[in-house]
């Protein structure tokens, strides 16, 4: 009796594997070359666009524009390049709680630069 | 996906007193955040410099635009897409891989080394042109310069220096990689060092997206 109950364990492990090995033929070909091959070109795209920009006088938009199209960037490569998109939640956290960290730095520097008097 | 659920059959082989079980003492889950943790400790030293730029650029904005003449930006943003494109191979390396076309795998490899080779070259003549011009410290052009011109080059050459010198590890690092899989120790379905190696090679190509505008795209 018991020895059934452990072939149909194993019976439903190889199912189980096998089931999942269908699922993740296609989660590659949800990424696959061309994917990549796309995101690629989108990120060459917007180095053209932030060199164009810079040519032209935005006055202060320049380096808001400059720093909006790196960000854009970065989302890509981390998304797509990095798989955060297809990671588990754990590290969207952990990265997200970083980011963060990151920005009440800067945050904070800015207040002590815009307050101090003098600057120098 | 794929990485996670194959660690996840080949445990639950061990449990079930599968003797094909010598490989489960892996965690690709584990290793991927061992390396995240890393990236983090990265980011906030560069951080720290992005910072020390920013807050020089808001004491000394006319400064920085000046210096900022001297550099390149056909050079920068080529350097961009040599990045951008080694990038790629490296992520297609990996769809390579996980279809067993190892030898795909490996051109792809390669040409991420060749990327970051040209990368180094242009680096290599950009950093001799400025030291040409007497841009180095003690340099006949640095001294006659503003204090926020110096400032200016100081952070270019530490920040672009550091970067130049993440780009040679990540070649080190890939190159350990391409060992492996020829040896047959990183396969089709155990490829999380190939992974994690990719995530620091993305990681350097990110700062230099930062990098790039905010040293070379300045008027």
């Amino acid at each position: 009796m018991s020895h059934l109950n452990l072939s149909n364990t194993e019976e439903h492990i190889e199912r189980e594997a096998q089931h999942e090995e269908v699922h993740l033929e296609h989660a590659e070909h949800d990424t696959g070359f061309g994917t990549y091959i796309l995101v690629w070109l989108g990120l060459v795209g917007l180095t053209a666009i932030t060199v164009t920009l810079s040519g032209i006088s935005l006055g202060s938009l320049t380096i808001i524009t400059a720093l909006l199209i790196a960000t854009i960037k970065t989302l890509l490569v981390a998304n797509y390049f990095m798989h955060v998109k297809f990671d588990t939640t754990i590290f969207k956290v952990f990265i997200g709680v970083c980011i963060i960290i990151f920005l009440t730095m800067i945050v904070l520097t800015f207040f002590d630069l815009t307050f101090r008097n003098p600057l120098i | 996906m794929k990485r996670d659920s194959d660690a996840h059959v080949a445990n639950a082989h061990g449990h079930t007193g599968d003797h094909s079980g010598g490989h489960v003492h892996r965690d690709d889950i584990g290793s991927k955040m061992g390396i995240w943790l890393f990236l983090f400790t990265e980011l906030l030293l560069f951080g720290g410099m992005f910072i020390l730029y920013a807050a020089y650029r808001f004491i000394y904005p006319d400064d920085f635009k000046s210096a900022a003449l001297e550099l390149d930006p056909v050079l920068g943003a080529v350097n961009t897409i040599v990045l951008l494109t080694s990038s790629l191979t490296v992520v297609l390396a990996i769809v390579a891989l996980q279809k067993k076309n190892i030898k795909l795998c490996m051109t792809n490899l390669w040409i991420t080394q060749f990327c970051g080779v040209i990368f180094l070259v242009n680096k290599y003549f950009e950093w001799t042109h400025k030291i040409h011009l007497g841009i180095y410290p003690k340099g006949p052009a640095l001294e006659e310069m503003t204090q926020g011109q110096t400032v200016f080059f100081g952070l270019y050459y530490v920040m672009t220096g550091l970067h130049g010198l993440h780009v040679i590890v990540g070649m080190a690092f890939i190159g350990f990689i391409m060992y492996f899989i020829k040896k047959n120790y990183i396969t089709y379905n155990n490829y999380q060092k190939l992974e994690n190696s990719g995530l620091y090679w993305h990681l350097v190509d990110v700062i230099w997206i930062f990098l790039f505008p905010l040293f070379y795209l300045i008027h």
